[in-house]
Parts: structure tokens; sequence; C-alpha cells
């Protein structure tokens, strides 16, 4: 028989956790997609100095552990006396900055590789097609690149993000105790495995739930063209409507 | 539906006692499985060869020649060495393990090899290593509020404010919690390391743990603007002192355990391994 209180108990405690652990997740998706989207630019650009430099930094982000990297914002920059004498230490010294931080420049790195995978699916037949229609720059972007590339790169996108949902995990290291945080301290009181972390494992089943409904619902949204259309299923039988009229408008 | 969970609930715990009555009836212990961190230097450390060494290493070797018992060490991390214990991934904790009630509900203790005092870690030049009351004094505290009000309403005023880093599901966060939560900032760190490494970039004004791993790790060249601050803080607010941890089933190897221990400590075999990795007696 499960031990109701026990688990209600627990389940406060761990939910008092919730909103550090969605402010990790928020800020951290926020400034690395930020981040993602200037690297990206430059990984994609013609220009050596700026594509080699992106190459490195999705290279390095995305090659090393984020668990690595975590350590080496929070503790690795504090060794520096240079570091702490800057301008940024005030900041930096604040370990949920530090958490942040690290979370970010990680999921920066692989949002940027699949944002460029998303921007050479789209056709080039769609970019010409465009421009013939007089479009460049911002208003091509706006209406024809960015759009398909964001369908085309929601699905691995949805994948990152609930990656990161679950990564937040790691900032108790540095001692921002969230959810997983919290459940381990939980855990060494009471020595109840087990139920602690069911209860933590839900929590988090409950935020991804969330989220893949979110990102399908966007996905659904930018894909119109993909879904059948309402009247040709029950207009299946009647004649189609005179396709000169359709033409003409055209002309 | 009820019949069946019930038949669930009756393998499974059938199956429990079988996994738990295995180590018990085994009673000729020809091998003991040790668990220890390998971190917690001068307890137990890891040696640059990748080698176990360290006080507890040193005095296990001699009490398993006592009890004529191979002794095997592993590693494991603190945060679920107990659990781990008690899912028989070894027979035996040993890793500066405080006896304390919480803990004598899920696993038993042998009888405590070592006693040691705990104090605030804090940089050199802080305001803190000058004002701390007490420095350097021996302070018994039972953990009963009103006993130890004396010692505690004396730090209170220089910690107000103050960010104290502790080692979390420690004897030590307990105690900070309780004294210290309402006026100074509580950081909870995985390892001992990582608050020493935090007081000396001035993320936190001070960490407490206990004193001797504070005075091996003062050894370090990246430790050496550290220094003890404040009372030494012993007595049995921190319980009745270090033992091994074994399973509460496991009551014939606890008996020899305590056997051997008596003995070590009779003969100053504790004393003399004491002296050499901390400088000063920690025998009970």
């Amino acid at each position: 028989m499960p031990d109701f209180p026990f688990i209600f108990d627990t389940m406060g405690k761990l939910l008092a956790a919730l909103p550090t652990t969605l402010e990790l997740f928020i800020l951290s998706i926020s400034v690395g997609g930020v981040l993602a989207c200037f690297i990206t630019w430059a990984r994609i650009s013609p220009y050596k100095l700026l594509s080699l430099p992106a190459r490195g930094y999705i290279f390095v982000f995305r090659g090393s552990p984020l668990l690595i990297q975590m350590f080496l914002v929070y503790y690795g920059l504090g060794q520096f006396a240079v570091v702490r004498h800057s301008i940024f230490w005030p900041v930096l010294r604040e370990p949920f900055v530090c958490a942040v931080l690290g979370l970010a420049l990680c999921t920066a790195g692989y949002t940027a590789e699949i944002l460029r995978g998303g921007l050479i699916a789209v056709p080039a037949q769609q970019i010409e097609a465009a421009r013939a229609c007089g479009m460049s720059g911002l208003l091509l972007l706006r209406r024809v690149i960015a759009p398909i590339a964001i369908r085309q790169a929601l699905p691995a996108y949805s994948t990152e993000i609930i990656l990161m949902m679950k990564s937040t995990a790691l900032a108790s290291l540095v001692t921002v105790w969230e959810v997983t945080g919290v459940a381990q301290r939980i855990i060494s009181q009471t020595y109840r495995a087990m139920d602690v972390f069911l209860c933590a494992a839900a929590i988090y089943l409950v935020l991804n739930f969330v989220l893949v409904k979110l990102t399908g619902g966007l996905e659904y949204y930018l894909t119109p063209h993909l879904r059948a259309r309402p009247t040709s299923l029950s207009a299946g039988l009647r004649p189609l409507p005179p396709p000169a009229a359709g033409d003409a408008s055209h002309g | 539906m009820k019949a069946l969970t019930g038949i669930a609930v009756g393998v499974l715990t059938a199956a429990a006692l079988t996994v738990a009555a295995l180590p018990a009836s085994a009673k000729d212990w020809k091998t003991v499985v040790i668990g220890t961190e390998g971190g917690y230097a001068p307890w137990n450390l890891t040696a640059a060869d990748g080698s176990l060494d360290g006080f507890e290493v040193e005095l296990v070797k001699d009490l398993c020649a006592r009890m004529k018992v191979e002794c095997k060490l592993i590693t494991h991390d603190w945060d679920s060495m107990i659990p781990s214990l008690n899912a028989g991934k070894f027979d035996v904790i040993m890793d500066a393990l405080s006896i304390s009630d919480e803990r004598k509900q899920v696993i038993g203790f042998t009888d405590p090899y070592a006693a040691t005092p705990a104090s605030f870690a804090v940089l050199k030049d802080s305001e803190l290593a000058k004002q701390l009351p007490m420095n350097g004094e021996e302070v018994k505290l039972t953990g009963d509020a009103t006993h130890d009000k004396d010692v505690v309403e004396k730090l209170r005023p220089l910690l107000k404010g103050k960010a104290i880093g502790i080692q979390a599901a420690t004897i030590y966060s307990k105690f900070i919690y309780d004294n210290f939560k309402d006026i100074a900032d509580i950081r909870e760190y995985k390892t001992a390391a990582e608050h020493d490494l935090d007081v000396v970039t001035g993320r936190i004004d001070a960490a407490f743990d206990d004193a001797t791993y504070f005075l091996s790790a003062f050894e370090s060249p990246e430790n050496k603007d550290l220094t003890l601050a404040g009372p030494k803080i012993g007595g049995p607010v921190w319980g009745e002192g270090e033992a091994f941890g074994v399973r509460q089933s496991d009551t014939d190897l606890k008996a020899m355990f305590d056997v051997a221990i008596a003995a070590a400590l009779a003969d100053g075999t504790v004393k003399k391994l004491s002296l050499k990795w901390f400088k000063v007696d920690v025998s009970p």
C-alpha cells in the first residue's frame, strides 16, 4: 500500500521547486534560441571568418558533456582572478546565472544545427519564386524562408527542448536546487528512493506532455498545406467546380 | 483485482525476503564488500595511481585482518550510499558515516571508531576569520536548543547576511539549517571540495564541515588562503560518532566489527592512524 501522506508531502516539496525548474528552462531556451539564430546565421555565411567560428562553437558545445560545461562555467571561470575582478563577477558569482548560462550555451549549439537543417531544407525553387515576385531580404525571410525552415526544424527542435527540460536537473550540481535536486535531498533524508523519484518523474512527464502538445499544435498550425481539406472529403462525390474560374483569376 | 494484487504483493514480498535473507543466512563471512566514497580525505581518498588510501582504508585493513575476512573495497557515490547498502550492492558503508537516529531507522551501525568536531572554513583575510568568536575553542553541543543557545547566539550576529556552504545530506546541514536558516543564505553542495572552491572564489563567506576534513583540504595549494574560524564544535550534536553502516539484518557482521573495533581502540591502533592522518586523536 503506497504511503499517501508521504507522497503528498514529497509532491508538495517537489512542486515548491517547480518554479526554479521552469525559470531555468524558459530562460535557457530563450537565451539559447537567440544565440542559436546568430550562430546559424554565421554558420551558413559564405565568409570563412564567420562560418569557421560558428563551426567551432557547435563542435565544442555539442561535442562535450553538458555536465562538464556547467562545472566549467561555475567553478572554472571563478578560478581566474581576472574574471573575479571583472565587471561580470557580480553576475557570474550567482549560481542561478551560471546554471542558465551553462544550459543556454549548450542548447545554442544543438539548436543552431537544427535551424541550419531547417534552412537547407527550404527548396531553392520557392526562394526563386519569391524573388521573382519581388521579395528580398527580411520580407523574403519572414514570408517564405522562416515559415518553411521552422516547420522543417520543429520536430527536431521539440526533442531538443524536451531534453533541455530534463537537463535542468544538472543545475543542482551548482547549488541551484530544482526538482531533481530537491528529490535527491529528500531521498538523502528519508532513504525512500522509489517513492520520491517516481514523484519527480511524474512532474517531468507532465511538463514534457505540455511541451509536446504545444509544439504539436505549432506544427499543425504551420502545415496547413499537408492537411486534407475538410470540403474535399464531403464533396468527394460532387462534380469539381469548373477550373476555368480559378485559372482566370491568376491570369 | 484485489486478489491479484495480493498475490503480486505476496510474490514480491517472498522475493524480497529471499534476497534479504541471503546475506544473513551466509553466516560464514569470508568476503566483505565495503563501499566508500574515495573522495573524503583524509578519511578515504583516491591516490594518484587510482588506489584507495586514507584513515578508514588503513583502519579497515587492520580490522579485516583481525576478523580474518577478505575485504573488497569499492567506490560509490555518497548520495546513494544508504539505499545501495540496503539494495545489496555492498555489505558495509565506510565513509565517515555519523550515527544518527534517522539513519538508524534504515540501517544498522557498528560501534563508533571516531568522533570528530566540525568548524567553519573562511578566507584568511576575511572579516569572519578575524571576528568569529571562540576561535579554536572546543565546545560541546548537544543539539538541544536551550543547551546550545549560548554558542549559537554568539555566532548568529556575525553570520547574519552571509552565505554558508554545506555538503548536502550531511549531519551538518541540519545544524546549519536549524540555527541559521532565517539569517543566512545557505547553499548545499554535492561534495565538500565544491564548497571549498566557492569559499576561495568568494561566492560564499564560509563553509561548515568536519574540522579534520578541512585541515587536510587546506594542505592542497588551491586552498592555501583558507583557514578555520570560530569554535570547533563537537559533542552529541553530531551523534555518537562515526561508525560503519551495515544492513540491519546483518547482526553477525556488526558483532564481528564491534569486537575488532574494540580491540583496535584498546591497543592504540585507532589513535596511531588518527594521528597519522588527522594530526589529532579522533578516537571516541
